[in-house]
């Protein structure tokens, strides 16, 4: 959609905006795959030339991957590499040249000859559906280059742009240089897609889902206000002017905003955290933003999702320690990782369970011999990441039903050097004995979406027992009160970490019966926060 | 001249141990060919050769190269197989 700007730009176009925040700068185009050239293309010169020209882009597209390979590092640099291997493999260069020789054009060599690989990897099934698709990126790079067009891809300059694409993919963003990125403009996407993630997570003004980004011209100077959701091409001098006072004033109330989240406080002069539940790095920008004063639950299953092996120690730790830096001077309470048949991982076969909600999960997949290591190292790896980053860390372990549990995992945790070493209440016969288990750790934390099942034996995912899905149920409550009073005999924190900490109907109701912190997702922080007001 | 070697990856010779191999075999001074048993030999410099073997953890594969220096090469190459290369 496209209407009248008033005088200020040549047009403006609509989009869901993503941030607050305005900025201008000149477009650089997402490189878009071309069809690939037809059979009966003809060769623009002799047999001789056109494999020189298929086998020149070969090389381009090797020297280019490997430069990205060499800005990427980590994983995605071995995947680049892994590229680049294919780039320059040999029997590729022959079935190349095997086409040129026999006159088909450089660039439908190239295509055909990516083809015949393609068709062997393929049929070999899921393990190498990954290396298809990096084959059909070199493929695409390989045909631009042999027509000398820009290769598909994030545009690599100098000078600062406002990224335009179709829709951004992880493995662009991987790649992409953000300190280059002033905004990004999309023409699919909505407020969940991947772009949206990255905007947010990086702080990078956004609008997505603008219908007619891709007709914009390389070096066109935009005007991208997020709060608007709006791009205007081509503004006047004077409009970029108003729009950077404007972001300046924005700047600064939202400075103001932060600055008044005071600590609540409970009438008998309790202080009350309200903290956030992340899932890794990318989390951490929106928790701070929205006010958290520390993490009350980081999920570090995410880490391992997918993973056919565990993460090494060395992933681990640089994975932690990004989130252990954005939370310097503050406490983050990590869990350990919760695993179970329901939310399976290929490294910690667990069979098949008849009742996985009651099976073999969280704390409890780890205390065979056969898999304690791969707590050991997550422990290991957590108090390491912590060391030197400021970062107050607290560690607990998901689904402890009893004090003996509650005893094995803290000697484990404080071997591996945690300070505090804490549990997760969600379990009601963990509530029952909150006081026996407390004694153990030096922290709870109630989960009240798996305490409310197991509490009602209503499984949360089936809709027909909503109504007993109620954390706020009398008995849960019951629970909930039993386990803070434990804590407050022991003067040992006691804080929720699941929904219904992030419920403003529920949250003053939580800190009534003595709960010490509430954590939820960073989006409900400011809603909760004025309810305790 | 060859060789039988058992891979140890358990992600078997794809991503990265594929690779390591591979750079490995583009090094050494003569050609050497890999196999699974019973199929046609490949070019164990071709990433893409040898990703389409499709070979898994545990399975054989045979090696095979001809001239002087060949059974070190071999030798070497049969290490990286027979060692986690996921490292």
């Amino acid at each position: 959609m496209k209407d009248s700007p008033g005088n200020g730009a040549s047009r403006r176009l609509h989009g869901v905006g993503i941030g607050g925040a305005s900025v201008a700068g000149p477009v650089a185009l997402m490189g878009v795959p071309e069809p690939p050239p037809g059979p009966l293309t003809p060769p623009a010169g002799p047999p001789a030339e056109e494999a020189e020209r298929a086998l020149a882009a070969l090389r381009l597209v090797a020297a280019e991957l490997g430069r990205r390979a060499e800005l990427a590092g980590g994983e995605a640099a071995e995947v680049l590499e892994a590229q680049v291997l294919m780039a320059q493999d040999p029997m590729l260069a022959e079935a190349v040249t095997a086409r040129t020789a026999v006159g088909v054009a450089a660039g439908r060599a190239v295509f055909e000859a990516f083809g015949v690989f393609r068709a062997q990897l393929a049929g070999a099934g899921e393990y190498l559906a990954a290396r298809v698709a990096d084959l059909d990126d070199l493929a695409a790079r390989a045909v631009a280059a042999a027509a000398g067009r820009p290769m598909p891809g994030v545009p690599v300059r100098d000078e600062p742009f406002v990224l335009v694409a179709h829709d951004l993919a992880p493995a662009d963003t991987a790649l992409l240089d953000l300190q280059k990125v002033l905004a990004l403009v999309t023409e699919q996407g909505g407020p969940t897609s991947h772009t949206a993630i990255l905007a947010r997570a990086r702080g990078i003004p956004a609008v997505v889902g603008v219908a007619g980004a891709l007709e914009l011209t390389e070096d066109e100077l935009l005007l991208v206000d997020a709060s608007e959701g709006a791009v205007y091409v081509a503004p006047t001098d004077e409009f970029v002017a108003s729009a950077r006072e404007r972001e300046a004033a924005r700047r600064e109330a939202a400075a103001l905003a932060t600055a008044g989240t005071e600590p609540i406080r409970t009438p008998d002069g309790r202080e009350v955290k309200l903290l956030a539940n992340i899932g890794g790095a990318v989390d951490v920008a929106d928790a701070l933003a929205a006010g958290a004063e520390g993490v009350g639950l980081f999920r570090t299953e995410v880490l391992y999702l997918g993973a056919h092996e565990p993460p090494s120690y060395e992933d681990q730790l640089t994975a932690y320690r990004a989130v252990f830096e954005g939370f310097a001077g503050m406490t983050v309470i990590a869990r350990t990782l919760d695993a179970g048949a329901d939310k399976p991982l290929p490294f910690l076969p667990l069979g098949e369970e008849p009742n996985p909600s009651l099976g073999v999960r969280g704390i409890r997949a780890f205390r065979d011999a056969g898999h304690e290591h791969l707590l050991e190292t997550q422990l290991a790896a957590m108090a390491a990441a912590a060391e030197g980053t400021g970062v107050d860390l607290w560690v607990m372990a998901p689904m402890i039903a009893d004090a003996e549990e509650a005893r094995w995992f803290a000697a484990k945790a404080r071997e591996a050097g945690i300070a505090k070493v804490g549990v997760m209440i969600e379990v009601p016969a963990a509530a029952l004995c909150a006081r026996e288990i407390l004694a153990e750790v030096d922290f709870a934390s109630i989960g009240t979406n798996d305490l409310t099942q197991y509490t009602m034996a209503a499984d949360r995912l089936v809709g027909a027992l909503g109504g007993l899905q109620d954390a706020g149920h009398p008995a849960v409550l019951k629970l909930i009160a039993m386990t803070a009073y434990a804590g407050a005999e022991l003067g040992k924190p006691v804080g929720v970490c699941g929904e219904a900490a992030g419920d403003p109907r529920l949250a003053a109701e939580l800190i009534r019966l003595g709960v010490t912190s509430l954590s939820m997702a960073p989006a409900a922080l400011a809603e909760v926060r004025a309810a305790l007001r | 001249m060859q060789r039988t070697v058992t891979v140890a990856s358990r992600v078997g010779l794809h991503a990265r141990p594929a690779a390591v191999f591979v750079k490995a075999a583009s090094a050494a001074s003569l050609p050497v060919t890999i196999a699974k048993e019973g199929k046609d030999p490949v070019s164990a410099r071709s990433i893409l050769a040898v990703l389409g073997l499709d070979v898994r953890g545990g399975e054989d594969v045979v090696l095979e190269a001809e001239g002087d220096g060949a059974d070190e090469i071999l030798e070497r190459l049969a290490d990286l197989l027979t060692e986690d290369l996921e490292g």
